[in-house]
């Protein structure tokens, strides 16, 4: 069982103490306690089994505007003085920076209601493998799938937010996740894909034999690619990674790359950057939402916030700090979005395939190829090609590449939004990028 | 060396008991315990922004049978919650038997010294360098428009019980300085990022003002890119710098040769071994053994000293990596190479310091070969996709090469390839290997370690470029 509310809190509220008796002016202080159970088989056969039990302290203490943080696992009264003191007396001798201090006291979070974020539900273990076992049976029914491999994750935490101008606040979250990851074999080719099922509570969970059906599918399909040539294409990103579209976005307008002027969207707001069409939500207060939370990493209120507002850019995500910095109000995005989401387009998937004559579906990409401060953007991929809207041939060892500033522009969603990760974006055609092969 | 059971109900003698106790019937398996400590002291946007410290302690219970792994971590070191382990362990592999492997080699070799890197330079003198730093940059002139510098020092000591009181220890410094330049001019901006690194004091590092040494590598590629041109898109020769470059070959062909994926047959390289997987004269190692290395260990996280393994001889397939469990499930010896981020995670066979090794080429000879190409120095992350063998890395200093001569720089860009045909497409190895500067962590099933990587300069035949000019 994870430790309940009053637990947390009482070393919350004793580390904020024993910190202003030492000369602190300010404080804020995190605890978290997760217990977290994985079980993985492969082939149908246990694998692995871990439990994980781990507690986490974070304090931050402020003497005026000077500042320091310390972190640790041991909760154990001596271990927090020792580390309170050290942090302490770093604090002291760190230079002042004039924008250090806890959240405006009128941002902090009043209202807490309940987002249906914890699941008491405990799954065995031996339950898990039986989970288990049906996806991969589910997976391995495809004759080319020649390994598997599944994992079985349940979490559960809770934690403390306090600060010494009174906030103290968290809640219990839990989170079920079942993934599959297939290997296909066709002569001496192998390719790997996977399918999951991420929820907070487990009853809302996919059915584990969908999953393994989904990963071998989506494996099987992989074989045999192609090199294409090199080419100025459309194309279409699969759900999967449609959403890395919104994490350039977000980690672009955050407040700190913003005001340290490495963000190639600086000083765009009120510009149009996506077509007229789109819009981009950050709403925390989804009931029972991967992304969903009552209040950022400082306690500070979260409310939903159109980020894109018929294509124009309407606000950056602003914490305290950079918040100060910038002159602006935190909007509750310290820490980041919570669920994230292009809201959804009109037009049928069928059709965004069709709406040239050929077209390059990419399921997957890799590599790190983002250049925040310029937008550029390069990332090996593969996928699939189309042509009149059909699927023709895999393709792989290829790479695409553009810059977000044209690429953000010639966006076009297929109405297929889901939700099925913390940020979601539907299908989405981008034209005009390059495509890189023989 | 700090007693792990000071503040608890336990000692040594009782710890002990309770592991002989769990792992009697299984093949393998430990208590593993870790004390680590680590700062991070950041200047930004002109000012010290954040400066962190952080300790944990903790300890992983892992009981092997057969080719199931029972994992337990925690980090409250009590009686009770090493029994609550002990009993999650037994309850996991209750239906299987095993037979306990004693075997553990042992050396007395050591490749770091036990130095707490944190506490030998005081935070003041730290904080004064850092400015320092910035003020150096900042005097280059009206373009710099942001420096970005950190100290990262680590001090982790850990302690390996075995069954029948079996105890390895040992102490790890390890420390990173890294300057990161934003430049801007005529409305342009470019980043230049450089560091370096390892296993002694910061003092090492920063000696003889070799800190401006770093902040002008920075500077200077960031001054390079400014000058940037788009990059081609398509296949072509690639000549690769010596040193840093090797990333190449960390995700081209080192994560295929680790153990697990070998074992489990998911690696593009499981049934190549004694094979030919790269060009004659290209040989590449695995090496814990180097002194103040980042990448090297004294003991791995399971107790083996570690070694220098060679990988790929001459163009031949020899060996794979190996930790204990699947160096037992494939019949041959633990290559010293079985690692974990810390207490909560489990071991699994990584890579230490991979290197190709020198041959005979000047880099001149190599650039003047290629007609149409590129020439790769620096690099940023990289990927690698090991069951298809697709690999991704990318270029963050680059020129075009026209007629075997160095061109005009060009935007970065990832290159993509084929990890186990590519060491076949190398046609020239260079006569001038270099060591990385001690700045890599590579990442695998959601674990970061610390690594190396060095090689000479090589010549690609063929790889693609994924620019954007057609």
């Amino acid at each position: 069982m994870v430790k309940d509310q009053e637990y947390l809190n009482s070393i919350a509220s004793q580390t904020i103490e024993y910190s202003k008796k030492l000369g602190a002016t300010d404080v804020n202080v995190e605890v978290i306690h997760s217990i977290s159970e994985t079980v993985n088989l492969r082939n149908k056969q246990l694998d692995e089994s871990n439990r994980s039990d781990s507690f986490a302290i974070g304090i931050t203490t402020y003497i005026n505007k000077k500042k320091s943080t310390i972190s640790s696992s041991n909760l154990s009264k001596d271990n927090i003085k020792i580390l309170t003191e050290r942090c302490i007396e770093t604090a002291k001798i760190t230079p002042d920076d004039e924008f250090n201090s806890l959240p405006d006291k009128e941002l902090m979070a009043k209202d807490f209601e309940s987002l249906d974020l914890y699941d008491e539900f405990h799954v065995p273990n031996n339950k898990k493998i039986d989970i288990l076992k049906e996806a991969e049976e589910a997976a391995s029914k495809e004759t080319k799938i020649i390994n598997t491999e599944t994992d079985f994750t349940e979490n559960k935490s809770n934690f403390v937010l306090a600060n010494s101008n009174g906030f103290i606040n968290g809640y219990k979250t839990s989170n079920f996740n079942i993934s599959c990851v297939a290997v296909a074999k066709k002569d001496s080719q192998m390719e790997r894909d996977y399918d999951f099922t991420s929820k907070r509570h487990f009853s809302d969970l996919i059915s584990p034999k969908n999953v393994g059906e989904s990963a071998a599918a989506n494996t099987v399909k992989k074989l045999d690619p192609k090199k294409i040539k090199s080419e100025k294409i459309g194309i279409v990103f699969d759900k999967k990674i449609s959403k890395g579209i919104l994490n350039v976005l977000s980690s672009a307008i955050s407040a700190g790359a913003i005001s340290r002027g490495t963000s190639f969207l600086k000083n765009k707001i009120g510009e149009e950057i996506f077509p007229k069409s789109l819009n981009v939500i950050d709403d925390p207060k989804i009931k029972k939402g991967l992304g969903s939370k009552n209040f950022d990493s400082e306690g500070v209120e979260t409310n939903n916030l159109k980020l894109i507002e018929n294509g124009v850019l309407k606000s950056y995500l602003v914490d305290t700090y950079y918040g100060k910095k910038l002159n602006l109000k935190s909007n509750g995005r310290c820490g980041g979005t919570s669920n994230l989401y292009f809201e959804n387009g009109s037009m049928p998937l069928e059709k965004l395939l069709k709406s040239s004559k050929k077209n390059l579906y990419i399921t997957e990409t890799i590599g790190h190829g983002t250049n925040l401060v310029t937008g550029d953007y390069s990332v090996g991929a593969n996928g699939f090609m189309v042509e009149n809207g059909e699927f023709i041939y895999p393709v792989s060892e290829i790479t695409i590449a553009g810059n977000f500033k044209e690429i953000f522009k010639n966006i076009t969603l297929a109405n297929d939004l889901e939700f099925k990760y913390s940020t979601n974006a539907p299908t989405l055609l981008v034209e005009g990028m390059i495509v890189a092969g023989r | 060396m700090s007693n792990f059971f000071k503040n608890s109900d336990l000692d040594n003698i009782k710890a002990e008991s309770i592991v002989s106790d769990t792992l009697n019937n299984c093949d393998d398996g430990e208590l593993y315990l870790e004390n680590s400590k680590s700062e991070s002291i950041l200047l930004d946007d002109n000012k010290i922004k954040n400066s962190s410290y952080s300790s944990d302690l903790g300890y992983g219970f892992r009981a092997i049978t057969g080719e199931v792994v029972a994992y337990s971590h925690s980090n409250d070191i009590s009686k009770d919650s090493i029994l609550k382990s002990s009993e999650n362990l037994k309850d996991t592999l209750k239906s299987k038997k095993g037979t306990y492997n004693h075997e553990i080699p042992k050396s007395n070799k050591k490749y770091y010294e036990d130095l707490n890197p944190i506490e030998e330079k005081s935070q003041n003198s730290k904080i004064k360098i850092l400015n320092e730093v910035n003020n150096y940059i900042r005097s280059k002139g009206d373009m710099v428009s942001q420096v970005t510098a950190s100290f990262l020092g680590e001090h982790k000591e850990i302690e390996i019980i075995r069954s029948n009181s079996e105890v390895l220890k040992d102490i790890r410094p390890l420390v990173r300085f890294n300057v990161s330049v934003v430049l801007e001019k005529n409305g342009k901006k470019e980043t230049g990022v450089y560091g370096i690194g390892g296993r002694q004091s910061y003092d090492e590092y920063l000696k003889n003002e070799n800190w401006k040494h770093v902040c002008d590598e920075a500077f200077r590629i960031a001054d390079v890119n400014l000058k940037s041109k788009p990059a081609p898109a398509g296949e072509m020769k690639v000549v690769l710098g010596p040193g840093w470059p090797a990333i190449l070959i960390h995700e081209a062909i080192g994560h295929g040769l680790e153990g697990d994926f070998n074992r489990k047959k998911t690696s593009a390289f499981h049934n190549l071994m004694g094979q030919r997987v790269a060009s004659d004269g290209v040989t590449i190692v695995d090496d814990g053994t180097l002194n103040l290395r980042r990448g090297s260990l004294t003991i791995d996280d399971e107790g083996t000293p570690t070694e220098n393994t060679v990988l790929i001889e001459n163009g031949i397939l020899k060996n794979f990596m190996q930790d204990r469990l699947n160096a037992r499930l494939m019949n041959t010896k633990s290559t010293g190479s079985g690692r974990r981020e810390s207490y909560k995670h489990v071991v699994l066979p990584r890579m230490r310091n991979t290197m190709m090794l020198s041959g005979k080429y000047s880099q001149d000879e190599m650039i003047k070969s290629v007609d149409k190409g590129i020439f790769a120095v620096s690099f940023g992350g990289g990927q690698v996709d090991i069951t298809s063998g697709k690999f991704v890395f990318n270029c963050t200093e680059a020129y075009e090469i026209n007629n075997g001569k160095i061109g005009y720089p060009i935007k970065g860009a990832t290159l993509i390839g084929d990890g186990p045909s590519i060491l076949k497409e190398v046609s020239m190895v260079g006569n001038d290997m270099k060591l990385d500067p001690g700045i890599g962590t590579c990442g695998k099933a959601g674990q970061g370690v610390p690594v190396g990587v060095a090689q000479p300069s090589i010549l690609i035949n063929k790889m693609t470029v994924g620019g954007t000019q057609l």
